[in-house]
């Protein structure tokens, strides 16, 4: 199989070995243009390792990555970056004693001339611009983080790696540890950014609903390779459960009998 | 999809008039420390009609203007998630090193830079033991605060000297009336803004309220705790050659742990958090300024030094106390 100039991202046979433990072995996937895909497993799956791989955090031992079909070899979350591709981490790296729009513009911060002042009321107007455009609902741009919910953290994460014009856009467990309401907002702004089709979105989550809900298509990775592969309508909770669960339903038959 | 991002939910709890009054001082944690300021200033006044008096006022702020200038240096630092205990030792050493410098025949103003670079370069090896040898701040500084020492007390074999300068240097860097809270007030303009509308003070909050948040955003923060850890030892040299200068005299215990802690002191009564990502510059003149009211007010009323101490403790822990209490509120977004 050949790389396509239409997949956003690519990979081929990616192995990571940590030591003795294999914790890919030999992923092949891709994710087109403009695509959402959720990534699904079970714990220990290897979806983590497979995201530090896409980010540039891990390097792979074996397995080629292709972006925009061109092959690269992500050095460093920095090098990823500059290629256009962003991670919002779990702990979200957001600074709870500023407010969201220093947050937001963080590391690429406006400022003034002569002096190198930071330009603020243009941060905000931006910030409040963007998050508008995204259906972002929060207080003001100049709440402190801190007293935002995990769901508005979550939104601000988004929106701050949307803003640095991500190519693709990873997310690890945006749902994760989050109400039924701050669930459907962060998966209203994963479909307002997927209507805009500027970016391809890989999802992490453990709630199929959500995720079949939220995503084109499902890979479910099973002992560090891709075992499902389907189009989200072709598949249903009951199939990506019964699929996650049958080996420890297997596992723990063999064992009490 | 241009709904608007401003909400109009209000946090409930209180409300009305009280709300109203209160809200600011709580939003602005200085305001409160000003506050007490302002009434330990009126109770003084009324104890003793010699607290007002333009002599007075005049100690004031020569008690204030050293500590305040270390804080500023020691408030960047707290808040990029660092301490500097050496920073008293510096007080000592810069200016005996303008004076062995003068002495070698350089000119004044020159030996004064000279002073300031060989602080810097103290700051710069804190920095290189906390960053890059990766030895926690509070053990690298105590480090160099005892090495510190030995080399002041070494050089100046343990005796002050007479310190150098003409009329106008002299008054400039110090010994005119206001010239010291001058040069403090000065600084607290050009500190603020640093910390509140450059990108290094933005990048120091951010280092110190989440280490790796910050470098994930790609925040520099090993450069970032280098040039604080510079910064206040900048600030430590200056603060001694101001007072050497002032007093006429240089002299090897000047500064020492004392003045270190005193600029603590200030930076934490003024809202600094020791666990870093909050703090203000003008909260630590504010903190610096209560403490010294509190030492002028007590000395004037002839209560004991013994007393004093007890009194400033019981300040510190009220102050954090509060620290603690508001933060908790604001972060409930009651306020």
């Amino acid at each position: 199989m050949s790389a396509t100039a239409a997949d956003a991202i690519r990979t081929e046979d990616i192995v990571k070995r940590f030591g003795a433990v294999t914790a890919l072995a030999g992923v092949t996937m891709h994710l087109a243009k403009g695509e959402v895909l959720g990534l699904i497993g079970d714990n220990g799956a290897g979806k983590s390792t497979l995201v530090k791989i896409l980010c540039g955090f891990l390097q792979p031992t074996e397995g080629r990555i292709y972006l925009d079909g061109r092959e690269v070899r992500l050095r460093s979350v920095t090098h990823a970056r500059s290629l256009g591709i962003e991670t919002v981490y779990q702990d979200l790296a957001l600074i709870p004693e500023l407010t969201v729009y220093q947050n937001m513009f963080l590391n690429r911060e406006l400022t003034g001339r002569p002096l190198p002042l930071l330009n603020h009321r243009e941060m905000k107007l931006r910030a409040e611009a963007c998050l508008r455009e995204m259906g972002v609902r929060i207080p003001s741009v100049n709440t402190e983080v801190a007293k935002l919910s995990g769901g508005q953290r979550q939104s601000i994460a988004i929106a701050r790696s949307v803003y640095s014009q991500a190519k693709v856009l990873l997310l690890d467990e945006p749902l994760a540890a989050m109400g039924a309401k701050e669930g459907a907002l962060i998966l209203g702004l994963i479909r307002n950014l997927k209507a805009k089709g500027d970016v391809s979105m890989i999802v992490i989550a453990h709630n199929y609903a959500q995720v079949l809900e939220v995503c084109d298509r499902v890979n479910l990775l099973e002992h560090g390779t891709v075992a499902l592969d389907k189009p989200a309508r072709e598949t249903s909770v009951e199939e990506l459960t019964e699929l996650v669960v049958r080996e420890y339903r297997a596992a723990a038959q063999g064992g009490h009998r | 999809m241009a709904r608007s991002i401003v909400t109009s939910e209000r946090p409930r709890g209180w409300s009305g008039i009280g709300r109203t009054v209160l809200a600011p001082f709580l939003r602005f944690r200085e305001s409160s420390v000003a506050v007490v300021v302002v009434l330990l200033g009126f109770y003084f006044w009324t104890a003793n009609n010699a607290f007002f008096t333009s002599d007075n006022i005049a100690t004031i702020s020569q008690l204030t203007a050293p500590t305040a200038i270390i804080a500023y240096g020691e408030t960047m630092l707290l808040i990029c998630g660092e301490i500097d205990l050496s920073v008293g030792q510096v007080f000592a050493l810069a200016p005996f090193i303008m004076d062995f410098v003068n002495q070698a025949g350089v000119p004044l103003p020159a030996s004064v830079v000279l002073a300031l670079i060989a602080s810097i370069a103290v700051g710069f090896l804190n920095g290189l033991f906390t960053v890059f040898l990766r030895v926690p701040s509070f053990v690298a500084t105590l480090g160099m605060l005892f090495l510190l020492n030995g080399v002041t007390l070494t050089i100046s074999h343990g005796f002050p000297v007479h310190t150098p300068g003409g009329a106008f240097f002299t008054a400039v860097m110090g010994q005119a009336g206001f010239a010291e809270i001058v040069w403090a007030l000065g600084l607290l303009g050009v500190m603020h803004l640093v910390l509140a509308h450059t990108r290094f003070g933005l990048h120091t909050i951010a280092t110190g309220g989440n280490l790796v948040g910050a470098s994930e955003a790609g925040v520099r923060v090993g450069a970032v705790k280098m040039a604080n850890f510079m910064l206040t030892s900048l600030f430590g040299g200056f603060a001694g050659i101001l007072e050497a200068v002032r007093i006429r005299s240089t002299d090897p215990l000047a500064g020492g742990t004392e003045a270190m802690f005193a600029a603590v002191v200030g930076a934490v009564i003024g809202g600094t958090a020791l666990a870093g990502g909050s703090g203000t510059i003008i909260g630590a003149m504010l903190g610096t300024l209560l403490v010294s009211v509190l030492k002028d007010g007590f000395t004037l009323l002839g209560v004991s030094a013994f007393t004093f101490d007890m009194i400033l403790g019981v300040a510190i822990l009220v102050a954090m106390v509060l620290n603690v209490r508001l933060s908790t509120l604001r972060r409930g977004g009651q306020v």
